[in-house]
């Protein structure tokens, strides 16, 4: 399948295509990704941070059935595979978008599939959190919303970083995957050109961006949570 | 004025239940360095956070000026712990805040104005010699200048009582009597009583005036320093009091001699020649098995080890060495070391 790759004429094709069609997916892909990570962290974070102190002997214990609820809520949703959580909610996305095809709409399955994994990563981060420093602020009678607010959550701001790098790769995968629904980007030229019309050194240029795209963000973000980690003597 | 009433802790483990405080009680007066010592398994660390209650006592009671902390929740325990600070030997600072964030902290806790607690930070920073890292971050900090940091947060919410965890523990000798100096300072300029908990024999030596013995969850033991160290009447303060006892044993067991401990207390005992005098006024030879000096606060305080062929001559060398002022002098049984 890759003979045709140098003939000239299918070459020149695909630089059509690239100018033409890649710059606007290339920023679909860049937001989708971005905003999915948003809303994924604004649901995520929270619900890590719940994971974390509400367990037995955490600092704001929570009723032992709750936890079990919220726990397999978030095995659940992270053992469903992405390409068929993307058509379950249809229906939500249609409540939520108004429409279940397009760029935006492709925002909502990445949410849902996201935040449980971001809640995961955010309480591995927050389990790092030496316990010694927990009980240190309760010894000068910090209240549990404080030791979250203040200790659990700024302590792990480096590690959360990291992290957060991790799912934003992570989401990028899922957003190219959306363009088999509809949803825009870099995955949807892709697949619509190296899938369905045999272009493959277009769907290769896609991938080639993909990468480039991952390169990007976890360069930014390793460099960021390095930064921010005054743990590090300088 | 701190008083723990008849405090016992038990912790439910996978083979039974454990003690690890029996029946303890303490008083500790307004403005004192009171030491709690103790190997380590003895229950140190279990009655200090019972103390603030990070671990809740299965019985008994503690009294923090008359309030029974035990009967206090929520925000009412949070509102009295902040009367008591404390430090620990991890210095346990928060690592992504600068020294001055770190200062500030129990203020933030207790809702003062930032503006307000950065002036009261500062001017702690100042009090323990640090004024100059303020923008700091404690990686960047010694261990000694770690726990300074710690110490100006335990004052920042101007607390009654602090709690001193095994504070020098993991410091050099050198910073340990700087941070030692710094506690009693604080102790004298502030009339912040303070409870010292260590294993070290040498950290009640150096600040404290009371002291309790800890040994198996139980207090075997309390009284004023230079009492104790005169005249440690259990098992437990002679191991800590003489912890060369080990040699003292070894001498012991060998011989069918018998044998008096003579313990000077105060410069004017151990700046006398006893033993050469004894020989000369008693005829008494005494052979001396052990010995040693040290300093206690501003005492100077010895201890010796004498053997005597005879029952008679232990006898009256007991008699002659109590007759001198600060001298206690006891015959010892050789299980006894």
């Amino acid at each position: 399948m890759f003979a045709d790759l140098f003939d000239p004429a299918k070459a020149a094709e695909a630089w059509r295509v690239i100018v033409s069609a890649f710059p606007l997916a290339l920023w679909e892909t860049f937001y989708v990704t971005l905003l999915s990570t948003l809303f994924a962290v604004l649901i995520g974070l929270p619900l890590g941070v719940l994971l974390v102190a509400g367990e037995k002997g955490g600092v704001l214990p929570l009723p032992g059935w709750l936890m079990k609820l919220l726990n397999m809520a978030v095995n659940v949703l992270r053992s469903v595979p992405f390409l068929i959580l993307m058509i379950m909610v249809i229906p939500l996305t249609r409540a939520i978008v108004g429409t279940s095809v397009g760029t935006v709409a492709s925002i909502v399955p990445l949410v849902i599939a996201a935040f449980p994994f971001v809640a995961r990563l955010a309480e591995s981060s927050l389990r790092e959190v030496d316990p010694n420093l927990i009980e240190m602020a309760q010894s000068f009678g910090a209240s549990p919303w404080q030791i979250i607010r203040k200790v659990m959550i700024p302590e792990s701001v480096p590690s959360l970083i990291s992290n957060a790098t991790i799912a934003v790769t992570t989401i990028l995968g899922y957003s190219a995957m959306s363009g088999i629904i509809g949803g825009g980007g870099l995955g949807k030229i892709a697949i619509d050109y190296g899938y369905y019309r045999y272009r493959y050194l277009i769907m290769l240029a896609a991938a080639l961006l993909l990468v480039l795209l991952v390169q990007l963000f976890q360069t930014f973000g390793s460099r960021l949570a390095s930064r921010t980690d005054k743990r590090l003597k300088r | 004025m701190i008083e723990i009433e008849h405090l016992s802790k038990s912790f439910r483990t996978a083979d039974g239940t454990t003690e690890a405080l029996k029946d303890v009680s303490l008083r500790v007066e307004t403005g004192d360095i009171f030491g709690i010592i103790g190997m380590s398994g003895a229950g140190k660390s279990t009655l200090v956070r019972c103390i603030n209650l990070l671990e809740r006592p299965t019985s008994g009671r503690i009294l923090l000026d008359g309030t029974d902390l035990s009967a206090l929740h929520g925000r009412a325990l949070r509102e009295k712990r902040r009367e008591i600070a404390m430090i620990f030997q991890g210095f346990h600072l928060l690592m992504q805040r600068t020294c001055l964030q770190n200062v500030c902290f129990p203020l933030e806790l207790a809702g003062a104005r930032p503006a307000a607690a950065r002036e009261r930070a500062l001017e702690l920073l100042g009090l323990v010699g640090l004024a100059d890292k303020a923008q700091s971050y404690p990686a960047q900090l010694s261990g000694g200048q770690q726990q300074r940091v710690a110490i100006a947060r335990a004052l920042a919410a101007g607390p009654k009582l602090l709690l001193c965890d095994e504070a020098t523990s993991a410091l050099d000798p050198t910073t340990t009597a700087s941070i030692l100096a710094l506690i009693r300072e604080i102790n004298e300029k502030m009339g912040i009583t303070a409870i010292v908990i260590t294993h070290q024999m040498s950290v009640v030596e150096s600040i404290c005036r009371r002291v309790a013995i800890l040994d198996g969850g139980e207090v075997v033991e309390q009284g004023n320093v230079s009492e104790i160290f005169a005249r440690p009447a259990s098992a437990a303060a002679r191991r800590l009091v003489f912890p060369e006892g080990e040699a003292e044993s070894a001498v012991i067991a060998t011989d069918d001699r018998h044998f008096i401990r003579v313990v000077f207390n105060g410069a004017k005992a151990t700046a006398t020649p006893l033993i050469a005098r004894m020989a000369l006024e008693q005829g008494i030879e005494a052979n001396i098995a052990y010995a040693s000096t040290r300093s206690l606060s501003d005492k100077m305080f010895g201890s010796m080890l004498l053997s005597f062929p005879e029952k008679e001559q232990a006898r009256g060398a007991i008699e002659y060495l109590t007759r001198m002022p600060d001298v206690i002098a006891e015959e010892v049984e050789p299980h006894v070391c």
